[in-house]
């Protein structure tokens, strides 16, 4: 009989309008290390926030047991009383506090006046950082750390709490090999002590190295448990639980023509603002007329930072490589110049970066290209009414007039609006990162139309997918991207999900 | 017109004007009027406070005379909150707007009174040092990055102090009649009038006209684009109370002194920055910076120069209130200026301007300014003390700034 440290039972979750989880079961032997694979979108980090009472209990459906015995988890503070520890993949640590201070953060040694103890707190870290291997200073400030070094912080910090069981989100996910593969040593110390861990990952590799046994969710769903203790399951084995859905006919059908080559960049490279490192490292792709190229990736492949770093480098520092719209070099070396050269990005996150929300229909229509509108630096208002109400019509914008408050609106009608303001200024070539994220079903069918009736008009469209089957029913060719360099480029005749997994999976080999 | 888009079975060929206004787009009064709530909620505001201290002052606040003293006394912190409300929208803020104030008036009285040039040069020179130190602190809020409050804060102290030292610590005084008459003249008598001034009136019933031409226009072409437009009687109900308001106070004017010549000054400036902020390029791109400065970004905005332009015509507007207070005081004094960024912020804020930027109309901060100035003045008329009308000030002050909050929580909530 298996002794679970942690039994997930039933579990559906939902959102207004979106079932994020259906009857998900999860079942964690003590003292395993247990991987949780899906694609994005897939409810693995809803399950992990539903475990740690990030969605308090009576917000779903189902049971938890941890240690044989119901659980119901009011926050974050519940679930970590009981010894689960979630460590996020963006990390929690106040970059200005020492090592020791961030591991104590909201659990201070005190002393019996009320004050910190400040020595019994550093030698308690120094014995923590040993612990997980890190030779450095527990009165370093984290600010100085590299990011492997700060997430063995995080999980020394996971340690002080008396953790029995550790949820590591996407742990390797900005980490470079060495750093890689020191942590998963540690989480192997780490079971050898006793403690449980739970792994989300995208990198099979290293699932199919460390972990007992894979629990592989799809659309909200388990499909299958898998145990690892055999060897016999390979990456492969995986992948095929992960995407093994059919293509529906949920994709409106279009007869593809490609023409001249719009757009074309060439050994594009871009460090990351703040680290150094490659985020898009000597990319080349191009697209045509008439086309529609789909570019995936996993999160952190460096997709979203290639196509900013493209509009007008709003992303990144020292961008080098080529640009050419229609055969002809060009700099766009600020959004406006981007703009005026024909290209327009619709953001991956509409609401922080895509829109004003505070604002209504009309002014956001018209505010990526207002000098449209303007003589003389004079905004011709009724003008603007004209072309919000334009977009509000051929877009079928859901909204009493072009005068509502665009945050009031569902997201499916944001996003319309998003393509509104950026088609006003009639680019040649649109990339839309994400442009389906968050929205219902209907709303995605009219998202593709119009996408198919912008490439039927002559526009060249990228699209940026984490949904692999969304790739699959819109793109004429998929380029595959990872560790931000593209590890290959497939037409859409002879890709299938497999095949685009494992080219997004590939690590650190160029292929020519 | 014929209507392309035949929206609702209630069309019938013959309508009445109103009607078909009424009938044109989906919005009913009632979600115009809560649409509108914040920015009317300050009209009735202004209203009620007018009504309590004029009830309280026995009539006094009301006087031709006392109105008269309403304007002088307030017309240069109107003038910084248009420019402050610009600031606040863009989502910065300004605090050296004061010192500001002291040294564009300083260095005015230096020229005309200490080297004895003619007043002009001397509202020249207030205008190019408020110029530069907008560009000050422009250079330093939108090419190095420093947080607004910060390099204002910077620029309080370090205007004050240059105040002090351009005028040697000492006052000087008093400035040639043509320099006083800025603020302390009136435009009377050009065309006659027994016992009032025809030309006050003459100028009101103008402004009047004025406005109701612009805002039928507006309205007939928002028909015209198929636009939601209040009622028909709403409009008449609009443009005969704003009407009856200006002729009002053109009246009381009339039977004082006349049109004072900083009321005229304040009445262009209003109206060209009202324009400026709803219908040109720039204006549009301030509220786009504060409403989502990411997404402004990503939508092609060169957000530096905006920043930067914002800041140098604060300045500017601090200069041209550096000139009215020194003339209006007849004179430059270290201390001057002292709090008057505090009033003109407070003004933006009663006035509906949001704390996170991106809301906000000059119009608004008008009547946030005159709310203030009203408040102060029937307490002075009452002979409040002044400890208790600074309580007053900030208590109304922070009301209105919750009201504003509790406003958006509720926007929020309703999604």
């Amino acid at each position: 009989m298996d002794d679970n440290i942690l039994e997930m039972r039933h579990i559906t979750k939902t959102f207004p309008g979106v079932a994020a989880l259906q009857d998900v079961s999860l079942a964690v032997r003590r003292g395993e290390i247990h991987a949780i694979c899906g694609e994005n979108g897939a409810g693995k980090s809803t399950l992990m926030k539903v475990l740690s009472g990030v969605y308090p209990s009576g917000s779903f459906d189902g049971e938890i047991l941890f240690d044989g015995e119901p659980v119901h988890f009011r926050g974050i503070r519940d679930s970590e009383d009981h010894g689960i520890v979630i460590i996020h993949q963006e990390l929690a640590l106040v970059p200005y506090l020492s090592i020791a201070e961030n591991i104590f953060l909201g659990n201070e040694r005190r002393g019996r006046s009320g004050l910190i103890d400040w020595n019994r707190t550093n030698a308690d870290a120094a014995a923590l950082l040993a612990s997980v291997g890190l030779q450095e200073n527990a009165v370093t400030p984290v600010v100085q750390l590299g990011v492997g070094k700060q997430q063995l912080v995080e999980i020394a910090k996971a340690l002080s709490k008396k953790v029995r069981l550790l949820i590591l989100d996407e742990p390797t996910a900005a980490l470079n090999d060495i750093d890689s593969a020191h942590l998963l040593d540690l989480m192997r110390r780490l079971r050898e002590q006793g403690i449980t861990c739970i792994m989300i990952s995208h990198k099979l590799n290293e699932i199919t190295a460390v972990a007992d046994s894979t629990t592989v969710l799809r659309d909200g769903r388990t499909v299958e448990r898998l145990d690892m203790g055999s060897g016999e399951v390979t990456q492969e084995r995986i992948i095929r639980g992960m995407v093994g859905r059919d293509l529906d006919s949920f994709y409106p059908d279009r007869v593809s023509t490609p023409g001249d080559e719009v757009l074309r960049i060439e050994d594009w490279s871009v460090r990351h603002p703040t680290q150094d490192r490659l985020v898009v490292d000597g990319a080349s792709l191009d697209v045509r007329a008439g086309e529609v190229v789909g570019i995936a990736g996993l999160m952190g492949a460096g997709r979203t930072e290639l196509a900013m770093s493209v509009f007008g480098r709003s992303y990144g520092r020292d961008v080098t490589g080529r640009l050419f719209m229609h055969g002809r070099e060009i700099k766009a070396r600020s959004v406006a110049e981007a703009i005026d050269n024909g290209i327009a990005y619709a953001t991956e996150d509409r609401k922080r970066f895509g829109l004003n929300l505070i604002e209504d229909i009309r002014r956001n229509v018209s505010s990526a290209a207002l000098r449209k509108l303007a003589r003389f630096g004079w905004v011709h208002d009724n003008e603007e009414i004209k072309v919000a109400e334009t977009s509000r019509r051929d877009m079928n914008i859901k909204a009493p007039s072009v005068m509502s408050l665009v945050g009031k609106l569902s997201g499916g009608n944001q996003q319309k609006v998003v393509l509104s303001k950026w088609l006003f200024t009639d680019p040649d070539v649109l990339i839309l990162d994400e442009p389906t994220r968050g929205i219902d079903v209907g709303a995605k069918f009219e998202i593709y139309t119009i996408v198919n009736r912008l490439v039927a008009e002559g526009k060249a469209v990228i699209i940026i997918s984490s949904e692999l089957p969304e790739l699959l029913g819109m793109c004429d060719r998929i380029y595959t991207l990872s560790a931000g360099r593209i590890t290959g480029v497939l037409p859409v005749g002879e890709a299938t999900q497999e095949k685009l997994m494992e080219l997004m999976a590939k690590d650190k080999e160029v292929v020519g | 017109m014929t209507s392309t888009k035949p929206s609702s079975a209630a069309e019938k060929p013959t309508e009445s004007a109103p009607a078909a206004a009424l009938h044109v787009g989906t919005s009913d009064p009632r979600t115009l009027i809560l649409n509108n709530l914040r920015q009317s909620g300050i009209f009735v505001a202004l209203v009620v406070i007018v009504a309590l201290f004029a009830f309280l002052t026995e009539g006094l606040l009301l006087s031709p005379g006392n109105i008269t003293n309403i304007v002088l006394q307030y017309s240069y912190i109107l003038v910084l909150a248009i420019g402050m409300v610009i600031v606040i929208i863009g989502g910065h803020i300004d605090l050296s707007v004061g010192s500001v104030v002291a040294l564009t008036g300083a260095v005015s009285a230096v020229v005309v009174i200490r080297q004895g040039q003619p007043w002009w040069v001397g509202v020249l020179a207030a205008i190019a040092v408020g110029l530069a130190v907008g560009a000050w602190h422009g250079f330093w809020v939108a090419y190095v990055g420093i947080p607004a409050f910060i390099v204002t804060l910077a620029g309080m102290l370090l205007f004050r102090g240059l105040t002090l030292r351009v005028l040697d610590n000492i006052s000087l005084s008093p400035f040639p009649t043509e320099y006083n008459q800025i603020a302390a003249g009136f435009l009377n008598g050009l065309i006659g009038g027994d016992g009032y001034d025809a030309f006050t009136l003459l100028i009101g019933a103008l402004a009047v006209a004025g406005y109701m031409v612009s805002c039928f226009r507006t309205r007939v072409a928002r028909i015209r684009y198929q636009q939601p437009v209040e009622s028909f009687a709403l409009f008449v109900a609009r443009m005969v109370l704003v009407g009856a308001v200006v002729m009002y106070f053109a009246w009381q004017l009339a039977h004082a002194r006349g049109l004072p010549i900083v009321l005229i000054i304040l009445a262009v400036l209003v109206l060209v920055y009202g324009l400026l902020t709803r219908r040109t390029v720039f204006g549009r791109q301030v509220y786009a910076i504060g409403g989502n400065l990411s997404a402004a970004m990503l939508s092609g905005v060169k957000v530096r120069t905006v920043n930067f332009w914002i800041f140098v015509n604060m300045g500017f507007l601090a200069g041209v209130a550096g000139v009215i207070f020194s003339s209006r005081s007849n004179g430059a004094q270290p201390g001057a200026g002292n709090m008057f960024e505090l009033d003109a912020i407070a003004a933006a804020f009663i006035g509906g301007a949001a704390v996170t930027g991106g809301v906000g109309t000059v119009v608004g901060a008008m009547v946030g300014g005159l709310i203030m100035a009203v408040m102060s003045n029937g307490m002075q008329l009452m002979g409040v003390d002044l400890s208790m009308q600074w309580v007053v000030k900030g208590l109304v002050l922070l009301v209105a700034v919750a009201f504003d909050v509790y406003n958006k929580r509720r926007a929020g909530a309703s999604r």
